[in-house]
């Protein structure tokens, strides 16, 4: 964004003049165009991925990235940013993996030992979620009780929840769970794996949040300019707070799929999530400065990743390689939306 | 010879002759007052002096040579040291640093001498009566202290032409004492000083020559035996009213707010006045006088450490933005882009951001009724615009002002506080702006407008209060007020002369 205002309005740079018509549509198309050319590339090169089990297979893989990202996109166009979603992933992967085979013991007191299925499954993760919502809350408390800067606030935390998720299992995984929770992570609902309807449900919901609540018109304010905002009576604080909280639940229900998906709640997972998100919601063409972005560029910007992580499996591409080509990928896939703010001046 | 001549220098900014062909001069060893208005050009003259802004025409002669530098390192070197108000210290770095800073003595091993730095620090500090350890840390300075260090740096560098812009406003009595003695030492030195001030008593006291500016033109320059107060103040304000004034005055109502003693400590103190239903009433003063910080608090985005805010007769809390709008105050702020709208917002969300849940029910916004609002304000206010989803940043200064008028509106405000309304508005714009408040306040908005423009306070005003320092200097009614009072009172003067 500043290098759009940096420009004079009535110039245009000579050098990005691209008079090309095949630029001019990656230009007008952005994301959707760059997903299809890749697709259109893998369908090509990498057999198998033309069908509809490996387009369901991709959605299931971007799901957990997806609901994630969901929360961030809030996060992020109130000129924030979240970097402990991550490690609140494992935490509530594991708490409610460990809440739910082992019961709940506070402070030495065993509260609940070992519930049966039936108790445990919604206790668990009903336990996941409020730890995830709760230290998003603490997220939101610090940046707006103290002014710390969410960047600060969040890498502090993003290093607490790691620490608190191998405590509680002593490094460990929780293994051996139930069918009745492992299904949340591998059912299906007709053809559609559950965890595709789950974040598809989540898409809209959150969608219909951003554009039509007062909530979603506040974020937009805040992240615009958050002195007038607070000058036409907006209470900032409230919103932020609400924000992080949102972020913390989200990505707490993120691990909960994940655990169920993988069998197990590990202390372990979750580790870079938090830039996948944030790609994902930068791709999508939400603005990190703020005031400016939407659910639907998300979902469009995690499934660009998910193709790309896809296809490149399918053309058994070296993972080492898979990171360079991955990387190179999203940098050409930003800067062609750079290109196209700067043309839209 | 003039050891500085400035010649015919020209300055235009975007929209504005900042400096229209101006002179000025300074003898070796002489104190030269330059005042003027606000805008009336001192600051763009003294950042032409250091060589920060390059000047479209003009020459600069020293000693009678042409000066030509390109960069503030340049005009250093010329030995012209330009002292802002706003410092330019490094806060954790010690006096002596600062001093010295870029040009430390060496040892031969290329690490800094730091024994020789804080001799020579020190040396220039105790020249200058200074009371403090050149190892002291800048931040732990008094403001007086940091301006000594400014000081010694100037005179580190050789420098033989110190200007000082507003260098009294933040001290006390006993420190501007102080200052003058250091300045009075700096003159029997030789060194020539620029002394730009609001304050006239003070210019009157140390000056010994006085330069005159107006909206960017040179007015003249008395030898300060040769002239009094009232004539620097006809010379500063002395232009006749071209722009007419479109003021229709309402039937002023019953009191609508009333204000007791609000302080804010180090900013204002002691601010009584009341507004009527119908009454636009004028805050003139200087710039930094405490004004919008008055207005900010009234409307509680600032604190108050006391005082008391009655409205309708009824004693209010205002604690933040939020319950000053519920009690029915808007508040229009001087810098419309920063404070008054949020940019990448369209019309349509910008007309409601105060007041959303008058177009939402339970949390979910009505658009069609949001829509209708918004279309109903650009009608109103004769908003210029192909749609109201058009967004705020590519509005026109004047536009950008209506659409924020648009959102108090919106949110029924009774009492509206308009901070420089006019500001980068041009003038058919302004027209409808006043024509605006004539209507707001026929019907019955008490209106509070803060405006360095004195046409447009003396042009809109039924009453103008003027401020001067934190402090209300006076209260003058539309009938008696003049160009000259009010500046009179601006800065410092009683009206009793």
């Amino acid at each position: 964004m500043l290098l759009v205002e940096a420009l004079p309005s009535d110039k245009k740079s000579p050098e990005l003049a691209l008079p090309l018509p095949f630029i001019d549509l990656l230009l007008r198309y952005g994301i959707p165009f760059f997903i299809l050319l890749l697709s259109l590339y893998f369908a090509i090169a990498a057999p198998n991925f033309l069908t509809t089990d490996n387009f369901l297979n991709v959605l299931r893989q971007i799901s957990i990235n997806t609901i994630v990202a969901l929360g961030m996109t809030f996060v992020i166009i109130t000129a924030g940013i979240d970097l402990s979603v991550g490690s609140i992933v494992a935490l509530s992967a594991v708490i409610c993996t460990g809440v739910m085979m082992n019961g709940i013991t506070l402070f030495g007191h065993t509260i609940l030992s070992h519930p049966s299925t039936g108790l445990g499954l919604p206790l668990g993760i009903w336990s996941g979620l409020l730890v995830g919502a709760f230290l998003g809350l603490c997220n939101g408390f610090f940046i707006t009780r103290f002014n710390i800067p969410p960047f600060v606030a969040t890498l502090a935390m993003m290093t607490i929840a790691r620490g608190l998720a191998f405590i509680y299992t002593g490094g460990f995984p929780i293994a051996n769970l139930p069918d009745s929770f492992v299904y949340i992570g591998t059912g299906y609902i007709g053809p559609f794996p559950l965890p595709v309807i789950i974040m598809l449900l989540l898409a809209l919901l959150m969608h219909y949040i951003l554009t039509r609540t007062t909530l979603g018109r506040y974020v937009f304010a805040i992240g615009g300019n958050e002195e007038a905002a607070r000058l036409s009576g907006i209470n900032i604080s409230r919103v932020k707070l609400i924000v992080y909280t949102l972020s913390g639940f989200l990505a707490a229900l993120a691990g909960i799929i994940l655990a169920a998906r993988l069998g197990s709640g590990d202390p372990k997972t979750g580790q870079m999530y938090e830039l996948n998100a944030i790609a994902a919601v930068v791709l999508g063409g939400t603005s990190l400065a703020g005031g400016r972005g939407n659910i639907m560029g998300t979902f469009l910007g995690a499934l660009l990743i998910g193709i790309i992580d896809n296809g490149l499996v399918l053309m058994r591409v070296s993972t080492f390689y898979q990171w360079v080509v991955k990387g190179v990928i999203i940098l050409a896939a930003v800067l062609l939306d750079r290109l196209k703010e700067i043309r839209r001046v | 010879m003039p050891i500085l001549q400035m010649i015919g220098i020209t300055k235009q900014f975007p929209g504005v002759l900042a400096l229209d062909n101006v002179d000025f001069e300074v003898e070796r060893g002489e104190i030269h007052a330059l005042v003027g208005e606000n805008g009336a050009g001192k600051s763009t003259l003294l950042k032409i002096l250091a060589g920060a802004l390059a000047m479209d025409k003009g020459r600069i002669l020293l000693d009678g040579k042409p000066l030509h530098f390109s960069s503030p390192l340049d005009a250093i070197n010329m030995g012209i040291a330009v002292i802002y108000q706003e410092f330019n210290l490094v806060p954790y770095l010690s006096a002596g640093e600062n001093i010295f800073l870029g040009r430390e003595p060496r040892k031969f091993n290329g690490f800094v001498d730091f024994k020789t730095l804080h001799t020579k620090a020190q040396a220039i500090l105790d020249r200058i009566g200074a009371n403090f350890s050149s190892r002291e840390i800048v931040s732990r300075l008094s403001v007086a202290q940091q301006q000594m260090t400014e000081i010694a740096k100037a005179l580190s560098q050789n420098a033989q032409i110190i200007a000082m812009d507003e260098p009294t406003s933040a001290l006390t009595e006993r420190e501007v004492e102080h200052l003058f003695e250091i300045i009075r030492g700096l003159k029997e030195e030789g060194v020539a000083i620029i002394f730009v001030s609001h304050r006239l008593e003070e210019v009157f006291q140390i000056a010994e020559r006085i330069t005159v500016l107006r909206d960017g033109k040179y007015v003249g320059t008395k030898r300060i035996e040769e002239t009094n107060r009232d004539e620097v103040i006809t010379m500063m304000v002395g232009r006749e009213i071209k722009e007419k004034i479109p003021k229709r005055p309402a039937p002023i109502g019953e009191e609508i707010l009333r204000v007791e003693g609000l302080t804010r400590k180090g900013v204002f103190s002691d601010i009584s006045f009341s507004l009527h239903r119908g009454e636009v009433l004028g805050l003139a003063g200087l710039v930094g006088s405490g004004r919008t910080e008055i207005a900010r608090a009234i409307f509680g985005a600032d604190p108050l450490d006391g005082g008391k805010i009655y409205l309708e007769g009824k004693e209010v809390r205002i604690r933040s933005p939020q319950d000053a709008i519920r009690l029915g105050i808007g508040l229009l702020t001087e810098d419309r882009k920063r404070y008054g709208l949020v940019l990448p917002l369209t019309i349509r969300e910008n007309t409601s951001l105060a007041n959303l849940m008058e177009v939402a029910t339970r949390g979910f916004i009505n658009f069609p009724k949001e829509r209708a609002v918004a279309k109903r304000f650009v009608e109103e206010l004769a908003i210029k615009t192909p749609s109201i989803e058009q967004i705020a940043r590519n509005l026109s200064g004047g536009t950008q002002q209506k659409l924020v008028l648009a959102k108090w509106l919106f949110t029924k405000s009774k009492v509206l506080i308009f901070d420089e309304p006019t500001r980068g508005i041009d003038v058919g714009a302004k027209v409808e702006i006043y024509e605006l408040m004539n209507q707001l306040a026929e019907r019955g908005v008490g209106i509070i407008m803060i405006s360095s423009e004195l046409p447009e306070v003396l042009g809109m005003s039924d009453r103008i209060l003027v401020i001067h320092e934190g402090k209300i200097a006076g209260e003058l009614t539309r009938e008696e007020a003049t160009q000259e009072k009010i500046m009179h009172l601006a800065t410092g003067g009683s009206l009793a002369i």
